[in-house]
């Protein structure tokens, strides 16, 4: 009798004997994230850890999300704002952002873009989601993650997952999404135009760049001066010309090291409780939207300034507007040489598409700064 | 004489044509360019012969180098 008591007790300290189906689901869930990310090879850096996090976090009993747990700890550095910023410091490093600085107005592209996040947020609204939440579930349309996870750190907590979730399958979807979007707005004869050659950027010029971004943008919006100090950072690691091991480490390997923990962290914030509800379908819907919306008015302006500037801009690159470096700008360049082989859009797509970054960086501030939030 | 300039900045991934080789076909594919990490078609110009070409796979070209000369 003992030792049935024994074994009855063991067998209900294991998982099988707790676990929801719910959990189950999502145990799932985590599952088809590691064969998308190994199988298909579809953001692997991400989806793997990804995946990890959610199986680890919905194993009932295992007590790592507790506090003192390993994915409990590993989550500060998302409550606590530090992953963000230092993945904002890889990608610094990462970026030149000399075509924004060649041609400034597609800085205007980056802007019109925004529209979906305002649009999400509205519709957010009137789901019924609180104007913080709202405001979280719109900055998916800027198709930034690490700002997307910075604003829902900051405005709505409960809702990381699902909205971290959102931000990187559309931008991981942009070459599905946005073709038929560019194709319905941009008449075939506007789709040819090849554009002039950018003008070249001094050295002096991309070295003045990210300092000049620091004062502007931390005067004005001081809610987002966490990331964007550590964007340009990175980016004045890289440019200044003095630093170049460390600029290539913080590009690369370390960047997909702190890719992994932030993976991570987002996966474990998929317990069931969290995720398996109405609410994770809505924001997926509004995602979809604000990324629709955003990229349809980018693309609006730019025909607007194709049609301003004579003819010189192809309005394809007003899709790259949005924040997703350089998934956006690849779509537009893949577009565009559908229509003519010998157009090369990349580096002009890349102008409005890191116009978007800063763009995102300004509504997700604007959001906090008139939500009171410091 | 022509020169065929670089279209994009980007790393020399491929060369297909020789010093000596006539080039009759207009979508002749002649260099692949990589950047960011998408592969670029070079396309000539102008048909003719490759009389020299002045870079190598892998190295790094900038917008408006010279790939290669063609008369």
């Amino acid at each position: 009798m003992l030792i049935f008591r024994m074994i009855q007790s063991m067998g209900q300290g294991t998982a099988f004997a707790n676990f929801t189906l719910a959990q189950i689901m999502m145990l799932c869930f985590g599952v088809l994230f590691l064969w998308f990310g190994i199988v298909k090879k579809y953001e692997p850096f991400l989806l793997v850890p990804l995946g990890i996090g959610c199986i680890l976090v919905n194993i009932p009993g295992t007590g790592l999300m507790a506090p003192g747990g390993l994915l409990f700890d590993n989550y500060q550095g998302i409550a606590l704002v530090i992953y963000p910023p230092l993945i904002f410091l890889g990608v610094g490093a990462m970026t030149d952002f000399g075509p924004l600085i060649a041609n400034p107005s597609t800085m205007i592209l980056g802007a019109a873009a925004h529209l979906g996040i305002f649009v999400a947020l509205i519709g957010a609204k009137l789901m019924g989601f609180t104007i913080a939440a709202s405001s979280a579930i719109g900055i998916i349309g800027g198709a930034d993650g690490p700002m997307a996870i910075y604003v829902a750190t900051k405005l709505a907590p409960q809702l990381l997952g699902p909205i971290a979730v959102a931000a990187y399958s559309y931008m991981a979807l942009l070459p599905l999404i946005q073709p038929p979007i560019m194709k319905a707005l941009v008449p075939l004869e506007e789709r040819k135009i090849a554009m002039q050659k950018l003008r070249p950027v001094s050295r002096r010029e991309k070295i003045i760049f990210p300092v000049m971004m620091i004062f502007i943008v931390l005067i004005l919006l001081p809610p987002i001066a966490p990331l964007i100090s550590c964007l340009m950072l990175g980016n004045l690691i890289r440019e200044c010309g003095v630093m170049e091991r460390v600029s290539v480490t913080i590009g690369s390997v370390f960047l997909d090291i702190v890719t992994v923990f932030i993976a991570v962290a987002i996966g474990s914030t998929m317990s069931a409780t969290n995720f398996a509800n109405v609410q994770t379908l809505k924001i997926v819907l509004l995602g979809l939207l604000a990324f629709c919306v955003g990229s349809a008015s980018g693309l609006l302006w730019a025909r607007l300034m194709c049609k301003v500037s004579g003819g010189k801009i192809n309005p394809l690159i007003g899709s790259a507007g949005i924040a997703a470096v350089p998934m956006a700008a690849r779509v537009s360049h893949n577009v565009g040489i559908q229509y003519n082989k010998r157009n090369y859009l990349i580096m002009h797509a890349m102008g409005p598409n890191l116009a978007g970054v800063l763009g995102t960086a300004v509504a997700g501030g604007i959001m906090l700064t008139l939500l009171g939030v410091k | 004489m022509a020169n065929l300039m670089s279209p994009i900045a980007g790393k020399v991934i491929k060369i297909n044509v020789k010093v000596g080789e006539e080039i009759t076909d207009e979508d002749a594919e002649l260099f692949i360019i990589e950047a960011m990490k998408m592969e670029n078609t070079v396309f000539c110009e102008d048909l003719g012969t490759v009389k020299e070409i002045k870079v190598n796979v892998g190295d790094r070209v900038q917008e408006g180098d010279i790939l290669a000369v063609i008369e």
